[in-house]
């Protein structure tokens, strides 16, 4: 029988504000443990949260960038479980009035759009970290994360496969680090991914039973679990089997997941509105005043790119990355007013240079208007591309603009007919066989002579000129 | 033989300060051999803080004598155990924090100590503001200083009967379901319930936020209003605080009140109510009257759903709200466990109380799901229709008044094997609290016993001004005989 996956995926994102969610902690990652701590965030007898405005805003942001509505009225209410990483005995969340609902964004896969519906955002707040000691008898809470501002966007039943799951995710990703507000960092667990997964025969019309993967610490892993677990529900059930309503959790070095709670053990979480704080009011005013200082988003970006640059759809995927990256770029087609070569410079040695160091490119040595000057000098004749290479890689090791490297290193290109002729004269010369076989119909052998004169002037020479030059004087005997 | 200091008010000992008849050394003094010569027969503290103390009164003496004192400089006041203060234990009458030592001070302690108050301890109370009579403490049970078989009422048994027992000049409580008002009635003495958002909550340990309040206990109403005045406002770390601008509640002692109407709820004049505490209260509403107040008979349709809707209600917050002492961070850590899960049950079994346990069970059973519309969302809907009673009702009148308690003090132990007994003792002081209105009660008279009765006003939200005013016009003419509990 064939079969169609479901997946709906729920995504943390960690808000990159300044202080916690509810206290003014710091939220910076990496601290000795429990020194961005206070009363507040350590869940203290007696004390009470403040909403940080920031994370509101941040939060209708990813709203209007998902097409989502922003509701008016919003309540935190408190989902109420143990667990020595939690303080208060209960986390702050949103429960039946989040702040965003019903909206989408849109994947391509294999050159397919494809729209995915987003069925809620909400506002909460995280949770410490458990650090567990393999040789004691203790394990050890770090609160630090504890409060640190979280997102939830939870995404209708609408994927049906593993690389639509990625996809997906690469995108809420991707925007997400346009409006700057996560730095989606997985490995330290700013962006993270619990999938909800069912399969049902094709056609049919019911959700089969899912299971909720957890654990998936980067896009790959999320994608290779959903194929796991695809194939192990298909096994169970064409072996006759039911597959069980449970929390599977991924294991990345055995690359399979195991059961950590079935349904019977799963939380009563008891949500109800929390009396600590109250309702979020958020008016048009407030949602116009954000939704202007929304940057343009990665799609638009690319679009635009495509129909303004002319450049190819690829090259306009690869440049809009980052909004670091798709500034660069603009800056340096801004400077030269050529952006096809300009394209080819930063998707080649720029990003080229920057990957084999794993450095951003906020950290480029090289600026978009020393990457510029070097295209003009290039169009302007006073390098060849060839040096060029050379060039660039210099400004990527010194710093140094490109007119200095060139001057120092006396790269100018030789557009001097006089001294081009004696170059030429001087291989001619040198190579007597060659003229004769030359000048008796092997045209082959011009390539010959524009390499050897190119070497006799160190690669400086105006290739063109070279050309002309020596067929000229090959010609006349 | 001039007056023993600790008998004074608030009013008359800043008088005396401000003369320099008086030091806040001597006050202090004053009070705590007055602590040591009857605490021990009225057990209202906890904590006893006479060293620090000692220190604060020294210091509101030089800030007086260089002319820097204000009207709670040199004050000795006490203060519940459910109210933190900074690296003074505060229990909250749990054995589960006998050992917690607050960090910081509640936004109100802070208030009182920028004042110049002199912090004289902490008091005692039913474990986690649960109870009515003060006897589910982990530390004793207080007694009424007008009886030492009675109960002071409760929760803030230990408050009230602190000012009763002239252990303090006045002190602080705190009123989920009329914990200050009830225990004001039975102890003689004045306590407030302010506006839900008036007092911030911040520091003081959650019962049920939706409806804790902090307020004042007093010995007249000027105290109060004086107390009221110093602890009210806006507070940028609670969220709940509502920052609406703080009256002189002092100027309203003492105004006439002709006019003004006087709303009486059939209601509250049910059967079973002590036929001393209906005479008494019924005298109170003749001399509003005889003052040029009118009686007006109102009604309130929803009074009877009230009990059931808070016995939802605070316990679905409470249990959300103590899930936080689990042993793992700070107060009672069971010896006994051996994993995390039995760290959790042992440490809660050994450090909650019978009454605690029974309302957590409570509040996660009507949060629970599959239950949560029928009995949270239910309670929430007949809280709006509760409150809208008391809009109606302030439409046609200016305060309401009702019997604070329907009997006097009864005795140490007569109800704590019946909670729904127990439970009825707040029935005229919950709705408040639902609605988040303001109430006084203040003394009304005197049982053949000699036991205190009180009588409760309301008003509308933010109207403490008008409770003042009504109080005090009540006070002043009442014509009930000035005594003092014999200890």
């Amino acid at each position: 029988m064939e079969y169609e996956t479901v997946i709906g995926l729920e995504v943390h994102a960690q808000l990159l504000t300044d202080s916690k969610i509810f206290c003014g902690c710091s939220t910076k990652f990496g601290a000795t443990p429990n020194s961005h701590t206070c009363q507040i965030c350590l869940g203290m007898p007696g004390v009470l949260p403040v909403l940080n405005r920031k994370v509101v805003e941040f939060t209708i942001k990813m709203g209007l960038a998902t097409h989502c509505r922003i509701n008016p009225e919003d309540v935190f209410a408190r989902k109420n479980y143990f667990y020595p990483d939690l303080p208060k005995g209960y986390q702050i969340s949103q429960f039946d009035r989040p702040l965003a609902e019903d909206g989408w964004v849109d994947v391509e896969i294999d050159g397919n759009k494809k729209r995915i519906g987003i069925i809620r955002i909400h506002m909460e707040e995280d949770a410490g970290k458990l650090v567990h000691d393999e040789a004691g008898p203790f394990s050890y809470v770090d609160f630090n994360r504890t409060g640190v501002p979280l997102i939830e966007i939870v995404s209708r039943p609408d994927i049906r496969s593993p690389e639509e799951a990625s996809a997906y995710l690469r995108r809420l990703h991707e925007i997400l680090v346009y409006l700057e507000i996560c730095d989606g960092n997985m490995e330290e667990g700013s962006f993270r991914c619990d999938a909800n997964v069912s399969i049902r025969p094709e056609g049919a019309d019911e959700f089969g039973t899912r299971t909720e993967l957890k654990n998936m610490n980067s896009f790959r892993n999320v994608q290779r679990a959903l194929e796991y677990e695809v194939k192990r529900q298909q096994y169970v059930i064409e072996g006759g089997g039911k597959v069980i309503q449970e929390t599977r959790l991924w294991d990345d070095a055995q690359g399979t997941t195991h059961s950590m709670r079935g349904k019977e053990e799963a939380h009563d979480y008891r949500y109800f509105p929390d009396p600590d704080l109250v309702p979020v009011a958020i008016d048009e005013a407030w949602i116009e005043q954000i939704r202007a200082t929304l940057p343009e988003l990665p799609v638009e970006k690319r679009e635009r790119f495509a129909r303004e640059y002319g450049i190819p759809p690829y090259d306009a995927g690869v440049l809009t990355t980052t909004r670091a990256l798709a500034e660069f770029y603009e800056e340096t087609v801004r400077l030269t007013g050529k952006p096809k070569i300009a394209s080819n410079w930063v998707m080649g040695d720029v990003l080229r240079y920057l990957n084999e160091e794993k450095r951003d490119i906020q950290d480029s040595p090289v600026t978009p208007s020393a990457l510029a000057g070097m295209i003009n000098l290039i169009e302007k004749g006073t390098i060849s591309g060839k040096i060029a290479k050379e060039v660039f890689e210099e400004m990527y090791r010194s710093g140094k603009g490109p007119e200095e490297i060139i001057r120092e290193k006396g790269l100018v290109q030789i557009t001097d007919e006089d001294a081009l002729k004696k170059a030429i004269e001087q291989v001619l010369a040198a190579n007597p066989a060659e003229v004769e076989q030359y000048r008796a119909g092997k045209q082959k052998l011009f390539g010959f002579f524009v390499g050897q004169v190119m070497k006799a002037t160190g690669g400086k020479a105006n290739p063109a000129l070279v050309n002309e030059l020596l067929k000229k004087t090959l010609s006349s005997p | 033989m001039a007056m023993e200091p600790y008998r004074l008010t608030i009013h008359e000992l800043q008088e005396k300060l401000r003369q320099g008849e008086l030091t806040a050394a001597d006050a202090a003094d004053s009070i705590f051999g007055r602590i040591a010569a009857v605490d021990e027969r009225t057990k209202s503290f906890i904590t006893v803080m006479r060293e620090t103390a000692m220190v604060e009164a020294r210091k509101a003496d030089e800030a007086i004598r260089s002319g820097k004192g204000g009207p709670l400089t040199g004050i000795p006041l006490a203060i519940k155990d459910i109210l933190c203060t900074k690296g003074v234990r505060t229990t909250c009458g749990s054995r589960i924090l006998q050992n917690f030592i607050p960090p910081y001070d509640a936004t109100v302690v802070r208030k009182l100590k920028d004042q110049g108050a002199v912090i004289v301890g902490k008091t005692n109370m039913d474990e986690f503001a649960m109870g009515s009579s003060t006897e589910t403490s982990y530390y004793g049970i207080t007694k009424n200083p007008w009886d030492l078989e009675r109960i002071p009422g409760g929760s803030s048994g230990g408050s009230a009967a602190a000012v009763a027992a002239d252990e303090c000049m006045a002190s602080l409580g705190s009123d989920t379901g009329g914990s200050i008002r009830q225990p004001a009635a039975l102890c003689g003495i004045v306590g407030m319930k302010p506006t839900y958002g008036r007092v911030s909550r911040y520091g003081l340990i959650a019962f049920a936020s939706s409806l804790d309040q902090i307020g004042p206990f007093t010995k007249d109403v000027e105290d109060c209003a004086l107390l009221l005045s110093a602890i009210a406002g806006y507070d940028p770390m609670e969220s709940t605080s509502v920052p609406i601008e703080v009256p002189d509640y002092r100027s309203f002692v003492g105004k006439d009140i002709r006019g003004w109407k006087i709303g009486v709820p059939r209601e509250y004049f049910i059967e079973g109510i002590d036929p001393e505490v209906l005479a008494a209260v019924e005298k109170s509403i003749g001399v509003l009257e005889s003052l040029g107040a009118e009686r007006v008979d109102i009604t309130l349709p929803h009074t009877e759903y009230c009990l059931a809707v808070y016995y939802i209600i605070a316990p679905a917050e409470a249990s959300s709200n103590l899930a936080r002492y689990d042993g793992v961070k700070y107060g009672y850590r069971s010896p006994e466990a051996g994993d995390l899960i039995e760290m959790y049950r042992k440490s809660r079994s050994e450090g909650f109380g019978a009454e605690v346990k029974r309302r957590i069970m409570l509040g996660t059973y009507v949060l629970s799901s599959g239950y949560y519309d029928a009995y949270y969302k239910k309670a929430s809907q007949v809280r709006t229709l509760i409150k809208r009673d008391f809009e109606e009702a302030f439409r046609r009148c200016d305060v309401i008044l009702t019997p604070t308690s329907p009997t006097p003090a009864f005795r140490i132990g007569e109800k704590t094997d019946d909670p729904l007994q127990m439970y009825l003792s707040d029935i005229f002081t919950i709705s408040a609290n639902l609605a988040g209105i303001p109430g006084i009660s203040l003394p009304c008279g005197f049982s053949g016993d000699g036991l205190p009765i009180g009588v409760q006003l309301l008003a509308w939200h933010f109207q403490e001004g008008k409770l003042i005013q009504a109080a005090s016009a009540l006070e002043r003419n009442a014509e009930i005989k000035k005594r003092r509990p014999a200890l």
